[in-house]
């Protein structure tokens, strides 16, 4: 039955990106049987793929065309160079104790073991004031983001930086909070759009911004590299206040920012009272397989009739989770060691180093591109462009994986994201492929 | 940290339980707040509102496992640690789903894992290419072979995940707030409890103990622990967990066919928890595939932590059929898959590489032994209750003995085992109005311990 589906892929331009329609042969589903059970509506508002599979598998249709073309990927944001001995040891030695009496370990805490917790606060947070009992261990930001959405449960109006990191929306729209697509438009109803592009600097204008429950606001940039100030953050937390707003700031490349913007929304004074922080040990330390990250629930920050917001995302924790795995949480700590953290460190200076080399390519082509910074992440701008039609020039050329920006929302229609992420002898290679692609 | 445990614990009226006691905040409503500290203009979701106070499982975690993991399995995990620190080792991302094992860590972790006398080897530039591939697989094609075969589950039909616990809220995710749910009574409290949290359930009725809107399949004795489906009414989702936890009663095949029956007339979809099928002793069901049509009306979800001491390494997996499908004709694994890329992002690759040992032929064997051992443990705990002259129910399909203590409240029984005997115990009506008369007895343990545990319940009710 499931193999008589048939997926057709249509590039539009009015739509984000091709949607994957499911046409079904009604001739064989008559006597199949089906539950009584309807599908989630939600499910079905979703308009398509989730990005990055989508990208995974343009992949491997080209390469599927072209076996013997060496494909570099600059798309999906994934870390590429090996972990430091120090992290991955602790991790070898600590499952290795997992078959001896007294290093074998059962259930940990939902929460996250205390000494990460405590490593955490102190390695992210020192002078913010944030206990170690604020920060929640997780598997990772994406799977954070869905447990807060969970949190907050279908009542809740969301405001996002268009383009943005497409899990907020699509976990939005999952859990109802959302009306459907405007086909014209590419958004979703119910969802408040803050536009990021040049012409306002990549920070919203806040004042024509709507008052929604929650802001999801992510700094450093995903995909834009943009890393907002000290004065725009507090402009952001003085709106939550005054909107009487939660903000969901996703920190996870905070470690790259090499200008001295704020690494932690809890630098802004009275943002413990609005703000909740997400973090991730994927880009910090090669963790994306490994799979480790954190969210900081301030105590003081409180529900409309003064229930503490902490109190029900320890429940969920608890209820829906198991806590991260005990082996990832070694090495997080190993990471967060003085040696430890020096190593992975370097690690992002290298990336840093190859969002630089990557700028520099753009530059000398003439092109615009942003970001790169204090992000991994070049957003490159091709006026007049539909983003999916440059990132198929790009593959079907050079061979380069790269993401368009429409799949990060509207406002990224004329934009391509580029990952610094790569072994270096890639990352010059490409830029060779680009230079001679776009001079 | 007994004695602690005692001092925290209240005797309430109601299934309610304190929250966790190391440190972090409790799970109860809190004083109201100063009127000058700010509060936000968020409302509180009314979906939290409803859940009872607390989990069930504060500190120390009951029903966890004690047992070291064996060396086969622990051995994959700090192999593929190590595997990370190198050029031809390192990973990133996984595929949401479950490994997809790339060439270059194929080959690395073929050669890696080469024990015996060492297969042949090339190196091509700096690749290492093995022209042997005697045990390494995929983890998913791993799974459907090893718990699967001849039932017609494929590799493309599993979902690996950080275990079940996290696998039940990604499907009440999936189902949404306008289904409506069954669940055994008594039961694992996550079915209920993200139920509540999802919307789909009303308020908490106390008087009967049960929430609005959920409908509960009493097992008990008398019906011998299968619910009397003639009495349940149609709901879109069955919860059904066996082996039982808590009652640790294991359906027989007769029993699984008319509740497949049962979902199929009523258009139905079980979610079958098959978390302790290892530990079935006799000829029952050990997945709700065995039953012929189940396919179109189940999914099943398990889990590595009680066959492998998995619980802290944090690996499972949902098995959904391609036949299963929504009422527009829509294949709920089209969905679920979709959840699984935007809600989750892969369990952690090294435990993954351990979930492969476990269902190497040597892991296999090992896992046997971690439940042997336990199951050893159950029948040291039945022998001891039933010697005491207790209705002693379970422990022969599963690590849990379910004691029934006629009369009494739960709550009352687990205070005086534990300040009597200071061995921690689980209240049946925790899981439930059903489980009230009875309290849960698990079976993980070191031998010792269980040992003393027993001679302690012989002093106690002797």
């Amino acid at each position: 039955m499931y193999k008589s589906l048939s997926f057709a892929f249509m590039p539009c331009k009015t739509i984000l990106q091709p949607r994957a329609s499911i046409k079904t042969q009604d001739n064989e589903n008559v006597t199949s049987y089906r539950t009584k059970v309807a599908r989630n509506p939600t499910m079905e508002r979703l308009q398509y793929n989730y990005l990055f599979p989508e990208i995974s598998a343009r992949e491997a249709q080209h390469v599927k065309k072209y076996p013997n073309a060496k494909v570099i990927s600059l798309g999906i944001g994934d870390t590429t160079e090996p972990l430091p001995d120090v992290v991955a040891l602790s991790m070898a030695n600590y499952a290795h104790g997992l078959a001896t009496p007294t290093g074998y370990r059962g259930y940990g805490a939902e929460q996250g073991s205390k000494e990460l917790r405590k490593a955490i606060a102190e390695t992210f947070y020192k002078d913010m004031g944030i206990q170690d009992t604020e920060v929640f261990v997780s598997d990772g930001a994406q799977c954070d983001i869905s447990r807060l959405q969970l949190l907050f449960g279908s009542n809740m109006s969301i405001a996002v930086q268009d383009p943005i990191f497409p899990a907020y929306i699509d976990s939005s729209v999952i859990i109802g909070q959302t009306g459907d697509v405007e086909t014209e438009s590419g958004r979703y109803q119910n969802i408040e759009y803050m536009k990021c592009g040049p012409q306002n600097s990549f920070f919203p204008d806040l004042s024509k911004t709507a008052r929604t429950d929650i802001i999801f606001f992510c700094s450093p940039n995903n995909p834009t590299g943009h890393a907002a100030s000290w004065e725009q953050l507090e402009q952001v937390v003085r709106f939550a206040q005054e909107n009487g707003s939660i903000i969901v700031y996703d920190s996870a490349y905070a470690v790259y920012i090499t200008d001295g913007s704020p690494r932690s929304i809890y630098e802004i004074p009275g943002a413990k009272k609005v703000a909740i922080e997400v973090s991730s040990f994927s880009k910090i330390a090669g963790f994306t397989g490994v799979r480790l990250g954190w969210t900081v629930v301030p105590k003081e920050l409180m529900y409309s009739n003064g229930f503490p917001v902490i109190n029900d995302f320890n429940r969920i924790v608890c209820t829906c989770f198991n806590g991260a795995s005990r082996i990832a949480q070694a090495g997080g700590l190993a990471s967060l060691s003085k040696e430890g953290f020096k190593a992975v460190i370097s690690l992002v200076d290298y990336y840093k180093e190859n969002a630089e080399i990557l700028l520099e390519t753009f530059k000398s082509l003439g092109l615009r591109a942003y970001g790169g910074v204090n992000a991994p992440y070049l957003w490159v701008h091709f006026p007049g462009s539909n983003s999916w039609d440059v990132f198929n020039e790009i593959l079907e050329k050079t061979h380069i994986i790269t993401v368009p920006g429409s799949g990060f929302g509207p406002a990224g229609k004329e934009f391509i994201r580029v990952t610094a992420f790569g072994h270096r002898e890639n990352i010059l290679q490409a830029s060779d492929r680009l230079t001679s692609l776009l001079k | 940290m007994i004695t602690t445990l005692s001092l925290l614990f209240s005797r309430p009226s109601s299934v309610s339980i304190p929250g966790k006691i190391n440190g972090v905040v409790k799970c109860v409503a809190s004083p109201s707040a100063e009127k000058t500290a700010y509060k936000t203009k968020v409302s509180r979701n009314e979906n939290l509102a409803k859940l009872q106070a607390g989990y069930l499982f504060p500190e120390p975690r009951i029903g966890d496992t004690t047992e070291p993991i064996p060396e086969v399995i622990t051995s994959a995990m700090s192999k593929r640690s190590y595997a990370l620190s190198t050029v031809d080792g390192y990973s990133g991302y996984g595929a949401e789903q479950g490994e997809k094992v790339s060439n270059d860590l194929h080959s690395f972790l073929v050669w890696s894992y080469s024990l015996s006398p060492p297969y042949p080897i090339s190196v091509l530039s700096s690749r290492l290419v093995c022209l042997f591939a005697p045990h390494v697989e995929q983890l998913r094609a791993a799974i459907a072979s090893t718990y699967y075969a001849d039932l017609g589950i494929e590799e493309d039909d599993i979902f690996v995940s950080d275990g079940a616990k996290s696998d039940i809220s990604r499907l009440q995710v999936l189902f949404g707030s306008n289904v409506t749910m069954a669940v055994q009574d008594p039961s694992y409290p996550a079915y209920v409890d993200s139920s509540v949290i999802l919307g789909q359930t009303g308020q908490f009725q106390k008087d009967v103990e049960k929430y609005g809107n959920i409908e509960y399949m009493r097992c008990t004795p008398e019906n011998g622990f299968f619910p009397d489906l003639s009495t349940v009414r149609r709901t879109d989702i069955i919860f059904f967990c066996s082996p039982n936890n808590p009652t640790g009663y294991a359906a027989s095949r007769e029993q699984l066919t008319r509740l497949v029956q049962f979902a199929k007339e009523n258009g139905s979809i079980i979610v079958y928890d098959s978390a302790y099928a290892m530990y079935v002793s006799d000829d029952s069901p050990r997945s709700i595939f065995e039953i012929p049509g189940a396919k179109e009306v189940a999914l099943e979800v398990s889990s590595f932590s009680k066959y492998a001491g998995f619980t802290g390494v944090r690996l499972g997996w949902t098995a959904i059929p391609k036949d299963l499908l929504y009422s527009d004709g829509f294949p709920l694994a089209k969905d679920f898959n979709r959840i699984v890329c935007t809600c989750f992002n892969g369990a952690s690759n090294i435990a993954q590489a351990g979930g492969l040992a476990c269902v190497s032929a040597e892991g296999i064997k090992a896992m046997h032994e971690v439940v042997g051992f336990y199951k050893e443990n159950t029948a040291i705990i039945v022998d001891t209750f039933e010697s005491l002259g207790f209705k002693v129910y379970g422990g022969k399909n599963a690590p849990y003995v379910w004691v029934h203590f006629p009369g009494r409240s739960s709550w009352d029984v687990f205070s005086e085992i534990l300040e009597k005997t200071h061995v921690v115990t689980t209240p049946g009506s925790g899981f439930g109005p059903g489980g009230e008369g009875f309290v849960r007895v698990s079976a993980f343990g070191h031998r010792e311990n269980v040992l003393e545990a027993c001679r302690r319940f012989k002093q106690l009710y002797k």
